[in-house]
């Protein structure tokens, strides 16, 4: 585009020999003088009345980022969060899965009493129509509760204590302090935080902080986390701890995945990235009310439609390529069977199935849309063709489609490792302009989780 | 929305808020400032959009533009990430540094937290050594009042040469003074005296000197004044993207729109 100019040449060896009639220290000077004007100005424009400084917000700070109640406090935090998340999503989820599936039942007969093919009815309403109803009524309800809650947290100023807390870990694993920062906006969107780690200043450590954003799951796949964790893990508790145990299941991927973050971090940062950990400055700010009406305003209508449009914009398609899979049989069995078994292998070895490696594949536009495909191709095979209950889903899988624990808590574990969805990836290779790093923050977490999920299974298999 | 006052009834009688309507506009004005001082939520109360906002800094890093309407002239308001300074290294921070630089605003609302006059001071000085035209906002009036803080915007208003106006965004308080302000300013109403931190006379030969041959290599380029400082201070940074002529590419980026995709990613959380 543009030449360099042997006028650009001139004025830079004129600046270098002007530079010597100067000072030695004259920008120092300078820096100085705006220092000393800004104090100046300030002590005559802003006056202090009475002492206050010892105010209520340090006092919540001293116990917020105390080294002893830090940690604990936050982990109880975000617990409670999910606890909600999971309590609060239980039964809306149940009634929007009814009142869509019955829509689906209408909609179908409508089709076949006005004489249209079953092709087009079956196309429509079980494929594009159904795997939109799936992906709404798995997500809408605990995105419309977790994200307001994480908002909240977010508008009161707790975010930075959250990174003072951790600073102490990320430092120690050659990462930047404000990777906490960027990792908590992961929780939201990984493409979110991907591009948050812009306020690392240090390449080296934003690349770090990059890499490892997938590592602690997103929006998107806490639907999947809350719904083994529901039908699994709360199973094998008493009601009344039910839903505890389902929050504690999911708080566990989490801290795994914090832990994961940490570990490939410190790993990056002895290898391929290494160096130290650079000092930065941080404000905690004041803690500030939040803005109720405006916090569900914004997370409902602008974050929660968002998520869920792009949810719909990749569920629309792929039940159509899930029911036409469904549909075409060649050799005594439909494409989806064919596909499922050849992945089969490779998918027990995991301690999965081959429908769930199928779903994963079908999903890398987008994370939301794995539970919903992986129950389309189950229920295609025509056992089973309504789902109203955690109880009906739970006899589907086990009942029907040989599911474990090790199954369940092995979905776990590839939901937290896996490549990002595609958007991520995008975001990665557009914040790096580099393919080979968003090649290696695809292929990275994927590797890692086909090695945890292999093991896991084989010392299942080798014990219980 | 929060509470009204009375102050923001006056706002609805000539504020219009435009949104995304961007195709035409008269002015541009950068909204600037430390993180956190609370510029999103001035940028979302003028334009009527929302982008998100948050209590912790560094919320925002990707440039958003919004538009607004006050006594019939059309303004793009330009949200810019937090910076502490001019001379930053971060990318949120370069965003906000090349815009105020080479993106040619007609003014720039530097906003200030008035519990923290002091640090907020000194990226107003610098903002002021680059342009004329600046009006800065003294926000989180609410909380400097809680905190037994009284801000002076006379005295203050007097020292910088350029006006102040106090606020409280998160209510619309002082909306209206700024908007009277940003009119003046832009408009050439209100004639400003910045204040400048002006070093030695050598000094100011030695950049007198150097602008005109800046003017030379990157033809048309705003602040050459602070492209020179920069190259007499050694900045290795500003002389390889003259050099290379990555300089003129900056530049005339600046005039562009930003991408729709930081658009969706800025309603999806990013900031």
């Amino acid at each position: 585009m543009s030449v360099a100019t042997p006028a650009a040449d001139a004025a830079i060896a004129r600046a270098a020999s002007l530079r010597d009639t100067l000072a030695v220290s004259f920008r120092d000077e300078a820096v100085r003088s705006i220092y000393a004007e800004a104090t100046r100005i300030a002590d005559r424009a802003a006056h202090q009345a009475g002492d206050r400084r010892y105010d209520f917000d340090q006092r919540i700070d001293r116990i917020v980022t105390s080294p002893v109640f830090g940690l604990p406090l936050m982990a109880a935090l975000l617990a409670v969060v999910f606890w909600i998340t999971i309590v609060g999503s239980n039964t809306p989820g149940v009634w929007l899965a009814s009142g869509l599936f019955w829509i689906e039942d209408q909609g179908a007969a409508l089709f076949t009493a006005l004489g249209l093919p079953w092709w087009a009815t079956g196309f429509v309403w079980h494929g594009v129509y159904k795997g939109l109803a799936w992906v709404i009524s798995v997500m809408l309800p605990p995105m419309a509760i977790f994200f307001p809650l994480f908002t909240m947290l977010e508008d009161l100023g707790y975010l930075p204590r959250v990174a003072f807390n951790l600073d102490f870990l990320f430092r120690r694993a050659g990462a930047h302090g404000k990777q906490a920062l960027t990792m908590a906006m992961g929780f939201g969107c990984n493409a979110a935080g991907v591009i948050a780690t812009r306020v690392i200043d240090s390449p080296r450590e934003r690349l770090i902080a990059i890499l490892t954003n997938n590592f602690v799951p997103c929006n998107g796949r806490y639907p999947t986390l809350i719904m083994l964790a529901t039908i699994f893990v709360a199973a094998q508790f008493p009601p009344a701890l039910a839903s505890a145990a389902a929050a504690g299941a999911v708080m566990a991927v989490v801290a795994l995945g914090v832990v994961f973050t940490l570990a490939v971090s410190w790993a990056l940062s002895r290898t391929v990235l290494r160096g130290e950990a650079s000092a930065f400055t941080l404000e905690l700010p004041p803690y500030r009310r939040p803005g109720v009406l405006r916090i569900l305003y914004t997370s409902l209508i602008d974050r929660t439609l968002f998520v869920l449009w792009r949810a719909c914009l990749t569920a629309a398609p792929a039940g159509a390529v899930i029911w036409i899979l469904g549909n075409i049989s060649a050799g005594g069995a439909t494409l989806d069977q064919h596909i499922a078994g050849f992945l089969q292998p490779f998918g027990h070895l995991l301690g999965l199935d081959g429908v769930i490696l199928l779903a994963y594949i079908i999903a890398i536009p987008a994370n939301e849309i794995v539970v919903p495909t992986m129950l389309m191709v189950y229920m295609g095979t025509g056992q089973m063709t309504d789902v109203t209950s955690f109880e009906d889903l739970r006899r589907l899988l086990v009942d029907g489609h040989g599911w474990t624990m090790l199954t369940a808590v092995n979905l776990m574990l590839f939901a937290l490792l896996h490549n990002p969805c595609g958007t991520t990836i995008l975001t990665i290779y557009k914040e790096t302009l580099s393919a080979k790093w968003a090649a290696v923050s695809a292929l990275l977490p994927l590797a890692l989780g086909f090695l945890v999920t292999f093991f896991v299974a084989a010392i299942w298999r080798l014990f219980l | 929305m929060t509470a009204h006052n009375c102050d923001t009834c006056v706002v609805h009688a000539e504020l219009e808020r435009m949104g995304l309507s961007l195709d035409r506009f008269d002015r541009v004005v950068a909204l600037a400032g430390n993180p956190n001082t609370g510029k999103s939520t001035l940028f979302n109360a003028l334009t009527g959009l929302r982008q998100h906002t948050g209590n912790w800094p560094g919320k925002t890093v990707t440039r958003a533009e919004g538009g607004f309407e006050f006594n019939t002239v059309r303004y793009k308001l330009v949200d810019l990430p937090g910076t502490y300074s001019l001379l930053s290294a971060s990318h949120d921070e370069e965003i906000a540094r090349d815009f105020l630089l080479f993106g040619r605003p007609d003014a720039t609302i530097v906003v200030a937290d008035a519990t923290a006059l002091e640090r907020n001071l000194n990226l107003v000085l610098q903002v002021l050594e680059i342009t004329d035209r600046v009006v800065v906002a003294v926000n989180l009036l609410d909380e400097a009042r809680r905190k037994g803080i009284d801000v002076d915007l006379r005295s203050l208003s007097r020292d910088l040469g350029v006006p102040a106006v106090g606020l409280v965004a998160r209510t619309g308080e002082g909306l209206h003074g700024l908007l009277e302000a940003i009119d003046g300013v832009t408009s050439g109403a209100v004639a400003t005296t910045p204040l400048r931190v002006t070093g030695t006379p050598e000094f100011q030969h030695a950049v007198s000197e150097l602008v005109p041959l800046i003017e030379e290599a990157v033809p048309g380029v705003p602040n050459a004044r602070w492209i020179a400082i920069r190259l007499l201070d050694g900045d290795a940074q500003v002389e390889e993207a003259l050099r290379s002529g990555r300089l003129a590419d900056v530049v005339e980026s600046q005039t562009q729109g930003p991408g729709r995709f930081s658009r969706k990613i800025a309603l999806a959380g990013a900031q």
